[in-house]
């Protein structure tokens, strides 16, 4: 089960590491996304990984819970995230609508608008 | 003897305060803006009025307020002899200028502007005088470097004030930076950052292997401040600041924290060669290459700014005698000199601002139209001079026979001959300020017809002058304060007895040279500036102005060459960075067993890592097409969320699908106006190698969470699974911590999503007025719609619905304490439900019955998160702790009401108008864009045929 969680976040980041190596800003913040979903996996597994026991306190057992602090922070970085992506969105969208060109890399804009 | 007194912290925050009062009273006119700059003054006064009795019998108060305590850093206070003199010079003549300004300026200066530098710059400089620890010193140091950058830049319309400014800044602030060092090194020498502490560890310092790089850089810092050679040259241009600014800053105060920096440190650091070297040998130099220039300037005040030099120069020398007497002469000329070279400023002034110039070749003759002025400046010049019965003579006769009996490399002759010569060019310019300014016949040509000021103008003036003249002819009333000041430079009770007449000593013989000398000097001064002029003095801002465009060049260089724009190229090198730190720190260090045994597979989950794996690998491969790469972003959203449930954590499981159904609407909405397709743009080879790029990221970062998975260790989480119940009064852990454990974070976290969302709504409205908006409206982007935009099903659906999933909303609200939900969720259900209306029905309908602003529901979420915390205060608790209790009404189960839940409400109100809102805003592109709005709710209206029907009837 380790394995494959942390495959999966491997996998995750290697993708969004690639995407956001592009060079127009779409699938950048594709990338981002997915690296956000690598990080937020992440966190969660450093509370360890356990199975059919959530951090929901029971009255009338003793059962085991796992680590509540770590979904704490994952839950309010993945809002955060979304408002991240959200501002991005709203960059690329400016940026594109400005310029005509929805490329991250700011010298080819330049030299465009120089030659224009 | 050493008092706690809790006034010092109150002077020197007064002209801070204070310093707010101008800049409101703008408007006030500047009688009412120069009578409130004067109030803070005349209160720091009386406070240090109250302390002067104790200093002077030997008290020293101290107050300490612990700040980083870690750092060494307090802010700490303490007022000695020597600080309370400089506290009352940089107050008193404060009050001065401050007067003078009133008249000085025109009333079209924005005054309260000036005002508030100055109140500022005042207390950077009392701050300095009375600091304890040697790193709020130095804060206060670069405050006043700050400050009177302000002050010097006044005239914004000047470009040489601006240069001035800037030259000015970058001088004294690199001295700073250098001082900075020294002080830490001396910090750490004396193993402690109070200056009390450190004057005590001398000895310890000097015979530290760190005390020449700590006088060095020390030193830089003071010679820098205080315009020593060869950094002199800031100050002549400093002069391009209005008058008042000269007259305060570059005579009797911030040219003088360098001197005074000395004077502190003196007990620790001088005495031995290095400081006699280097501070006296700098000293004298400057003292001697200053009085020259001096002397052929034509502008008034460049021949005071050298003159200003010049002195510092001697103060810097004498300072650097390292002899009890030479520190005792060098005091009562810090004294001294600040009264006629203040005075002479202000007299510079008064002539610029009557006759319209500076240039000496174009006044003489100024004693006829302006008596009162002349007989100021006078009597303030022959003080400079060093001529008897004023007090410039009492303590340049000091300074000559200190001179007259220190050897410079065993040699003599050399300092005392130096210091003579310089004294003669002192008295040479002196007297040129006389006679070729006040002196000779009256002239017509003159840019504006000179006369006297009005009152204000010169009472300042001659004030001081009262003093040069009082002191000057009665020495002994200055003793006391002298001797105050003198025991706290050198460390031990010193009596000084100021006389005028010390009977026939080389010391008179010399003074009598220099002003004969000076004399024949001022005759030959016609010839001597021709020659002058023909040799084509050295001008140091030109090398200044060399080093610095070098400078420029270089940082041009290095950061176009590395900040080149590409963005894509900065990640990789960052991502490859990361990785390959990351892979160093691995095989350095060590890692422990695994302590964990591995969870079986269940294939339902093997199916889904299958998936997840798939549908990377498809938006990586296909990320051109970007629908596609978009829906297929969800499956991964979807199987992250279902992986969460798995893993026992199903609040984030809800979070996640929320929030990947609005982040899957925002992309769509964004990507209507988006470009559809990505080019290929990358070669092969670049391809490949972010693939290599990412792959390495991939396996570090799968490396490292495999690691922390296998492995135990202890953490903080078991206190919140003991106490979630006992002191949050919930079940839901993970709910627990975001309201109540770690509530603090919480509404830092929605203050930032509401900030956000605004960020959005406000660039949209920047977009939407500029040529975006222009480009969008002659956009085909309407085109390509729907025939049947809101079809009837989804219509019926979505209202049906509205209701439930609201209902569902409140109830994972009302659980979220005990069960999974909360307000964070909840508010997403919310705005999914919103956003189905107007994705079924259209944004006109929807937003007609919408009735509550977004940007106000922010704003109250945030309140009402706030509100909720400082209730907490009420109960005398810190912010944010909560308070629960159960409640059982008869028909219902017992419940819990808990402040918690009110705190879970302004979280849920906050993600609910932060989420609305960027859809919102995106949305009104659309529109923008020539959407057509729909006040129909339904394209296809089934009641409309009928009506059609009935109509053709009729």
């Amino acid at each position: 089960m380790e394995l494959l969680v942390a495959s999966a976040i491997g996998v995750l980041t290697a993708g969004g590491v690639y995407l956001i190596l592009r060079l127009r800003a779409f699938p950048v913040i594709l990338g981002l996304s997915l690296l956000s979903y690598a990080v937020n996996i992440f966190l969660v597994s450093t509370g360890r990984l356990a199975i059919n026991a959530p951090p929901i306190l029971n009255k009338y057992a003793d059962v085991p819970y796992t680590d509540p602090l770590p979904q704490a922070l994952v839950l309010t970085a993945i809002v955060i995230s979304f408002g991240m992506t959200a501002v991005l969105v709203m960059f690329a969208l400016g940026a594109y609508l400005e310029a005509g060109d929805d490329s991250i890399d700011m010298k080819e804009a330049e030299e465009k608008d120089d030659a224009a | 003897m050493t008092t706690q007194s809790s006034l010092l912290p109150i002077i020197a925050l007064l002209p801070f305060l204070g310093a707010l009062v101008p800049g409101i009273m703008i408007r006030a006119g500047r009688t009412a803006t120069a009578t409130f700059t004067a109030v803070p003054t005349v209160l720091a006064l009386v406070m240090l009025g109250t302390l002067a009795p104790g200093v002077m019998d030997g008290t020293v108060y101290t107050m300490s307020i612990p700040w980083l305590p870690q750092m060494g850093l307090e802010v700490a206070f303490f007022l000695d002899g020597l600080g309370l003199m400089f506290a009352c010079m940089i107050l008193g003549v404060g009050l001065l200028i401050t007067l003078y300004a009133r008249y000085y300026l025109s009333g079209e200066d924005p005054v309260g502007q000036f005002y508030t530098y100055l109140l500022l710059f005042q207390g950077a400089m009392l701050g300095i005088v009375i600091s304890d620890n040697i790193l709020l010193l130095l804060i206060f140091w670069e405050l006043t470097s700050l400050s009177s950058f302000l002050l010097i830049g006044y005239w914004k319309h000047l470009p040489e004030g601006r240069q001035g400014a800037r030259m000015a800044l970058t001088v004294t602030g690199a001295g700073g930076l250098a001082m900075i060092g020294g002080m830490l090194i001396l910090g750490n020498v004396a193993g402690s950052y109070n200056l009390t502490d450190i004057l005590a560890a001398g000895d310890a310092i000097k015979a530290s292997d760190w005390y020449t790089p700590a006088v060095i850089l020390i030193l830089l810092g003071a010679f820098t401040k205080s315009a020593q050679f060869p950094f002199h040259f800031w100050l002549p241009h400093a002069m391009a600041a209005p008058t008042p600014v000269s007259a305060y800053l570059h005579s009797a105060t911030m040219v003088k924290a360098g001197v005074f920096l000395m004077a502190r440190m003196w007990p620790a650091l001088s005495g031995t060669e290095l400081w006699f070297y280097a501070v006296a040998t700098t000293g004298l130099v400057t003292m001697v290459i200053a009085a020259v220039i001096a002397l052929f300037k034509d502008d008034l005040k460049g021949l005071l700014a050298f003159s200003t030099v010049s002195h510092l120069g001697l103060l810097t020398m004498l300072l650097g005698f390292g002899t009890e007497a030479a520190a005792i002469a060098a005091v009562f000329h810090i004294l001294n000199h600040l009264t006629f070279k203040a005075a002479l400023f202000m007299t510079a002034g008064i002539i610029d601002h009557e006759a319209h110039t500076r240039d000496i070749k174009r006044l003489g003759g100024l004693a006829k139209l302006m008596p009162i002025t002349a007989v100021i400046g006078t009597v303030a010049a022959l003080s400079m001079a060093g001529i008897p019965l004023f007090n410039g003579f009492l303590s340049k006769e000091m300074m000559l026979e200190e001179a007259s009996h220190t050897y410079w490399w065993e040699n003599p002759w050399i300092v005392p001959a130096l210091a003579t010569f310089g004294a003669l060019f002192s008295v040479a310019y002196s007297l040129r300020f006389i006679f070729h300014v006040f002196g000779g016949p009256v002239r017509d040509d003159y840019p504006s017809k000179p006369h006297d000021p009005p009152a204000g103008m010169w009472l300042s003036p001659a004030f001081l002058c009262i003093f040069v003249v009082l002191i000057g002819v009665a020495p002994f009333l200055a003793e006391d304060v002298v001797n105050m000041a003198a025991t706290a430079v050198t460390g031990h009770e010193t009596h000084a007895h100021l006389k005028i007449w010390h009977g026939v000593t080389p010391a008179l013989y010399m003074s009598i040279a220099a002003v004969a000398g000076g004399a024949v000097l001022l005759l030959l001064h016609r010839p001597l500036d021709a020659a002058w002029i023909k040799a084509g003095p050295f001008y140091a801002k030109a090398v200044f102005d060399a080093v610095i465009a070098g400078c420029v060049r270089l940082s041009r260089a290095i950061s176009d060459t590395l900040h080149d724009g590409s963005i894509s190229r900065y990640l990789a090198i960052f991502t490859a960075a990361t990785v390959a730190v990351g892979y160093v720190a691995f095989m350095r260090g060590e890692i422990a067993p695994p302590t964990r045994d591995l969870l079986p597979i269940p294939p339902v989950v093997a199916v889904g890592w299958v998936l997840l794996v798939c549908a990377t690998a498809v938006i990586v491969l296909q990320h051109h097409m970007r629908y596609r790469a978009l829906v297929v972003l969800g499956v991964i959203g979807l199987m992250i969320s279902a992986g969460f449930i798995y893993i026992s954590a199903p609040d984030l499981a809800l979070t996640q699908i929320s929030v990947e159904t609005v982040t899957i609407m925002l992309l769509l909405l964004a990507l209507h106006f988006l470009p559809k397709t990505t080019p290929q743009e990358n070669t092969a080879g670049r391809r490949a190698l972010d693939g290599v790029i990412a792959v390495a990221a991939g396996v570090g970062v799968a490396a490292l969470s495999f690691a922390f998975m296998t492995r135990d260790f202890s953490s903080i989480s078991d206190f919140h699974l003991a106490n979630s119940y006992k002191g949050g009064g919930g079940t839901n852990v993970v709910n627990v911590i975001l309201v109540d454990f770690r509530g603090y974070d919480t509404y830092g976290e929605i203050i930032v999503l509401g900030i956000a969302g605004l960020v959005i709504f406000a660039l949209m409205e920047a977009l939407l007025s500029g040529p975006a908006g222009a480009r969008l409206r002659n956009s085909g982007y309407n085109f390509d719609r729907s025939h049947d935009r809101h079809p009837l099903m989804m219509v019926i659906a979505t209202r049906v619905m509205m209701p439930i999933a609201l209902m569902v909303g409140v109830y994972i609200f009302l659980r979220g304490h005990n069960q999974p939900g909360g307000g964070f969720v909840a508010g997403l259900v919310f705005s999914i439900a919103l956003l189905m209306q107007y994705m079924a029905s259209g944004f006109g309908w929807t937003s007609r019955r919408q009735q509550f602003e977004y940007h106000a529901m922010i704003g109250w979420g945030v309140v009402i998160a706030g509100l909720t915390g400082m209730g907490a205060w009420l109960s005398g608790t810190p912010f944010l702790t909560s308070a629960f209790g159960y409640v059982h009404l008869p028909p219902i189960e017992e419940f819990e009401l808990a402040t918690a839940a009110l705190f879970d409400l302004g979280v849920f109100l906050c993600v609910l108008g932060a989420v609305m809102l960027m859809l919102y805003s995106l949305s009104r592109m659309a529109r923008h864009a020539g959407e057509t709005v729909n006040t129909e709710p339904m394209d296809y209206d089934p009641s409309r045929p009928r009506k059609m029907v009935e109509k053709g009837k009729a």
